[in-house]
């Protein structure tokens, strides 16, 4: 793996405080992520779980990735973060502020630079001290503490003990004991309340609005789309589109048949569901993923994976994209 | 706040449920002796021989053989709650003295039996779950299943023939040198004596502990909490020492201090292998020769001993984690 610099020369130095011009924190290339298993007897084989995935991250922004529960999402997360399982495999690129993230470069970087967010308090030792447990610098839990109005003595609960709105406080605060450039957030708002959510959802907007960049992987579309700046639609594995926000206010400002799909399956907008379902990792169609569903797929489509091109300042990767 | 209150609450159900145990225990344990097919005069007769039958009737009468068997139990009963235990027919010595004796040397030999499985089944553990799903933890879990599967006497026979017979590296049985003086005995001797029989007592849990280890470990490194600390840059080692020893310590202590049962039972056939003369020894022998005051004697202190570890496995829940502390898990 070489060291692309990618877009205007942009250096590990550069500040990410405050908004100013935004910069490429992170990019993500071609990734693609499989697992090796036991078959029958010794024999091995591969399950892919992620392929041809491209995503980029920029300063204060919020790009959301949304897909079904079970499509592999988390473990795009977990890919850049470096803590797959021992038994996965990642190939294509991965690039934090313009530099290859090298599993030397990730073990520095994680948890200062780059910070994880979990779902729940489940992510938590239950024997060990919310603070402690956090980080061993009390003065930076306590000011991270602070920065969301939770009392000190909260440091010292153990996880079983925090209420709902004091676990999602903790969760974001131990992101920000760090400084961090990237965020990634997993799924953090499952269960909560729509009110719960929208708090949660507002810290990771604060956090953007401040110059972090926010890598948000959510299944509530309908949520994130309050919030994020850019949806990536992820579907069996892949990215079929990175579109605005905004874009999502219509259906034909859509590029991709899923992303319209999934358009028309949020109840304000008919709540209208489409046949068939994902295809199983270790499954996949030949060509393009989304071919076996797709109501425009030409005789090609079955043969080779589309690319991804840019439509309207929206990437999409799809051959009969509008 | 409640917390002291609630101890002593608990510390007070565990009285009254050992307490309940132990009545039960007796009850069972002397009906099932009078009812065993061995008669206590026969195996007297067979052990001094030369008796009278006049002196046999004489004997039933002075035992007290010839009372219905709630009588006999409700004297038997009453001289316990007076501290008596009666005196056993074997040894002619009171039954309290005897288990007192015999209770040292046992428990020299299942404490060190019981530290040695407790450590290497642990560390064994702690290295199959650290490497789980590599070379290493696969022969390790195998070989642990074999040894899981070993009875044993089988192990202690083996022990015997290779380490004592063949390469004569270690006492055939017994506790202490034969013909030595009481006072002369080292304590080297002593521990001499107490290697293969303490070796092949741990080996009847070790295995045990190290797979039960290796499986919380391996829920452990696999947790949500495991991966959110290695999202935190925490290292592997770190990781392990900071969350790994805390959350498979005390399963695994907690676990040795209820496995007393399966240690009293094993203690009884590695003592008969190696001739040890420990409590095991000294049951089986009351239990053949229907020695019934010492069985019965050593059937309830094993029976409170036992109970002591699983009172203290619990109690040891209760100090370590939070959530059983306040009643949430």
């Amino acid at each position: 793996m070489s060291d692309v610099n990618i877009g205007p020369a942009v250096g590990a130095e550069v500040s990410s405080e405050g908004p100013g011009t935004p910069i490429e924190v992170l990019r993500v290339e071609g990734l693609e992520v499989a697992f090796s298993r036991y078959g029958k007897g010794w024999s091995r084989d591969r399950l892919k779980v992620i392929s041809n995935l491209n995503l980029t991250v920029r300063s204060g922004e919020i790009v959301a990735v949304a897909g079904s529960s079970g499509s592999g999402k988390s473990l795009l997360a977990h890919a850049v973060l470096g803590i797959l399982p021992r038994n996965a495999h990642t190939s294509g690129r991965i690039n934090f502020m313009g530099k290859a993230l090298t599993p030397a470069r990730l073990k520095k970087l994680r948890g200062t630079r780059i910070a994880f967010v979990p779902q729940s308090v489940e992510y938590l030792d239950p024997l060990m001290r919310v603070g402690r447990q956090i980080s061993p610098d009390r003065q930076a839990v306590l000011a991270a503490f602070e920065r969301y109005r939770l009392d000190p003595s909260v440091a010292e609960l153990y996880p079983h003990q925090l209420s709902g709105g004091m676990a999602r406080r903790v969760l974001v605060a131990s992101a920000v004991v760090g400084d961090p450039q990237l965020i990634v957030a997993d799924e953090p708002t499952p269960g909560m309340s729509k009110e719960l959510a929208d708090k949660a959802m507002k810290h990771f907007r604060d956090l953007a609005d401040a110059g972090v960049a926010v890598l948000l992987i959510t299944h509530d579309i309908d949520l994130a789309l309050g919030y994020a700046d850019r949806v990536a639609v992820f579907y069996a594995g892949t990215t079929v589109e990175t579109a605005p926000a905004d874009d999502f206010d219509a259906r034909e400002r859509l590029r991709h048949p899923w992303s319209q799909a999934l358009w028309q399956a949020i109840p304000a907008n008919g709540f209208q569901p489409t046949p068939g379902h994902q295809p199983y990792a270790g499954r996949l169609p030949q060509g393009c993923l989304y071919a076996p569903r797709c109501p425009r797929k030409g005789h090609d489509c079955g043969h080779h994976a589309p690319p991804t091109v840019t439509i309207r300042g929206g990437e999409v990767s799809c051959c009969y994209a509008s | 706040m409640g917390s002291k209150l609630k101890v002593i609450k608990q510390s007070g159900a565990y009285l009254v449920r050992g307490v309940t145990l132990l009545i039960a225990i007796s009850i069972l344990s002397f009906v099932l002796m009078s009812l065993s097919p061995i008669d206590p005069m026969r195996a007297y007769v067979q052990a001094n021989p030369g008796a009278s039958a006049e002196n046999i009737a004489k004997m039933e009468e002075f035992w007290g053989l010839n009372d219905p068997m709630p009588t006999r139990f409700v004297k038997w009963g009453s001289a316990l709650l007076r501290g008596d235990f009666g005196t056993s027919k074997l040894y002619r010595r009171p039954v309290l003295e005897i288990i007192g004796t015999r209770f040292a040397a046992t428990l020299a030999l299942m404490l060190t039996a019981w530290t040695m499985s407790g450590v290497l089944g642990f560390s064994i553990g702690c290295a199959m779950g650290l490497t789980q799903g590599s070379f290493i933890d696969r022969v390790l879990k195998r070989l642990c299943l074999i040894m899981c599967s070993i009875p044993t006497f089988w192990i202690g026979l083996v022990f015997l023939m290779l380490f004592s017979v063949w390469l004569g590296w270690f006492p055939f049985g017994m506790a202490v040198p034969a013909g030595v003086a009481a006072g002369d005995v080292t304590i080297w001797q002593r521990l001499h004596h107490l290697v293969l029989p303490a070796a092949t007592l741990s080996f009847l849990s070790f295995a045990n502990v190290a797979l039960h280890t290796r499986e919380k470990l391996t829920e452990v490194m696999s947790s949500e909490y495991v991966l959110f600390a290695r999202a935190r840059g925490k290292s592997r080692f770190q990781i392990l020492r900071q969350h790994g020893f805390r959350n498979i310590l005390m399963p695994a202590v907690t676990m040795q201090f209820s496995s007393f049962s399966e240690l009293f039972g094993g203690s009884v056939l590695a003592e008969n292998i190696f001739g040890y003369p420990g409590l095991g020894a000294a049951a089986s022998a009351a239990g053949l020769q229907s020695d019934i005051p010492l069985l019965l004697g050593i059937t309830l202190f094993s029976a409170l001993f036992v109970f002591a570890g699983n009172a203290i496995a619990n109690g040891l829940y209760v100090v370590i984690d939070p959530r059983v502390r306040e009643g949430v898990a």
